[in-house]
């Protein structure tokens, strides 16, 4: 593949991030803080974040794991990795997380459990997706 | 490192999230703010000398001794409000009932809520910044820090009550609005522009204005 069908093919899949919903204009934002001086400024939040929450999640799956649930807590704990999410511009892992954290403030044991999964779910979709578009950037500079 | 010739503010960021710390530094240095990033409002209050409960003992104890105190003064104070044990609200208090009270202080929250808002802007907070944080809202950071610098003794515009009680107001609606236009966005934020349009304000009674219309637009 040359370079210009390289950067067509990154193009057309960061589109796709924008069209299918996975990412909002908060991911543009993070684009534009990217320069000379930090020119790998996106791929290195993205890779804090998907560091980061690696911890998080072990957080509420302990915590889902105890009975009976503790709401607050399970909520508290979501609270931090959906602002993580927003920051990076993850807008359906957020949207995720809120049904989660509204699970929670209803007291609904199983929606939580449920809405978990979806959660992690749409987080390892991304992960992939942005794994591949880094990947394919780094090869076509 | 000398004398700094070039005097870049220094905002101390602070915020429990490694993520929201990483983006809130890379925003603030594109604005040639220097940075500082701590994690908690404990660890805020030691770089500024603060103990948690006592007076202040001596500035930046905690951290290696700057060559030049200048160059670690801190300009402003940007903090989260959700963080585990002091949240950004209490840390917002400790510093206005400490020694550096002068120091403007910002709030950011992932979470719209107005009573949280209205609460730290009474406290004294100058914004309130909704998460995630943009550079937009970054540029709104400098006016506050050159009011203070340019004080120099002088007393400069104290508020009154009801200009801060109009303030508020007046960011609260623009948050509440979701979709603000970017006209509603610039209110409040210089207060040089403020004087000019309180005058024709204060004039009428802002507690009877209707809600949205009477806001001037730059």
């Amino acid at each position: 593949m040359d370079r210009n069908q390289m950067q067509l093919k990154i193009a057309c899949l960061r589109k796709s991030f924008f069209d299918e919903g996975f990412l909002d204009e908060q991911f543009i934002q993070l684009e534009d803080l990217q320069d000379d001086v930090n020119p790998n400024f996106v791929e290195e939040i993205v890779g804090s974040f998907y560091g980061d929450s690696v911890r998080l999640l072990r957080n509420l799956e302990l915590s889902l794991e105890k009975r009976p649930f503790d709401f607050c807590k399970l909520e508290n704990y979501m609270h931090l990795f959906k602002s993580s999410s927003s920051s990076i511009g993850a807008i359906k892992v957020k949207r995720e997380c809120t049904r989660f954290q509204d699970y929670c403030k209803a007291g609904n044991a199983e929606g939580c459990i449920s809405s978990y999964q979806q959660v992690k779910q749409e987080h390892a979709i991304l992960r992939r997706k942005l794994e591949t578009y880094f990947k394919l950037a780094r090869q076509a500079a | 490192m000398g004398l700094a010739t070039e005097s870049k503010f220094h905002v101390l960021a602070v915020d429990d999230s490694i993520i929201d710390r990483k983006l809130i530094e890379r925003l603030l240095k594109t604005s040639s703010f220097q940075v500082t990033a701590v994690d908690s409002g404990s660890k805020a209050l030691e770089f500024l000398g603060l103990h948690e409960d006592d007076e202040q003992i001596s500035p930046n104890k905690a951290f290696t001794s700057p060559i030049n105190q200048q160059e670690m003064a801190v300009n402003l104070i940007i903090t989260d409000y959700c963080m585990p044990g002091m949240t950004g609200y209490d840390l917002l208090k400790k510093i206005k009932e400490s020694s550096f009270r002068d120091i403007p202080v910002v709030i950011m929250s992932s979470e719209n809520v107005p009573s949280r808002i209205n609460r730290c802007l009474e406290e004294g907070a100058e914004e309130f910044f909704l998460k995630p944080v943009r550079l937009s809202d970054v540029h709104k950071l400098k006016p506050h820090m050159l009011k203070r610098k340019n004080k120099d003794g002088e007393k400069l515009e104290s508020e009154t009550d009801e200009e801060q009680a109009l303030e508020s107001l007046e960011v609260i609606q623009s948050l509440q609005q979701e979709a603000v236009a970017p006209q509603i966005q610039a209110i409040g934020n210089s207060n040089k522009r403020k004087a000019l349009e309180l005058d024709e304000v204060l004039s009428q009674d802002h507690r009877t204005r209707p809600r949205c219309s009477g806001l001037t637009v730059i």
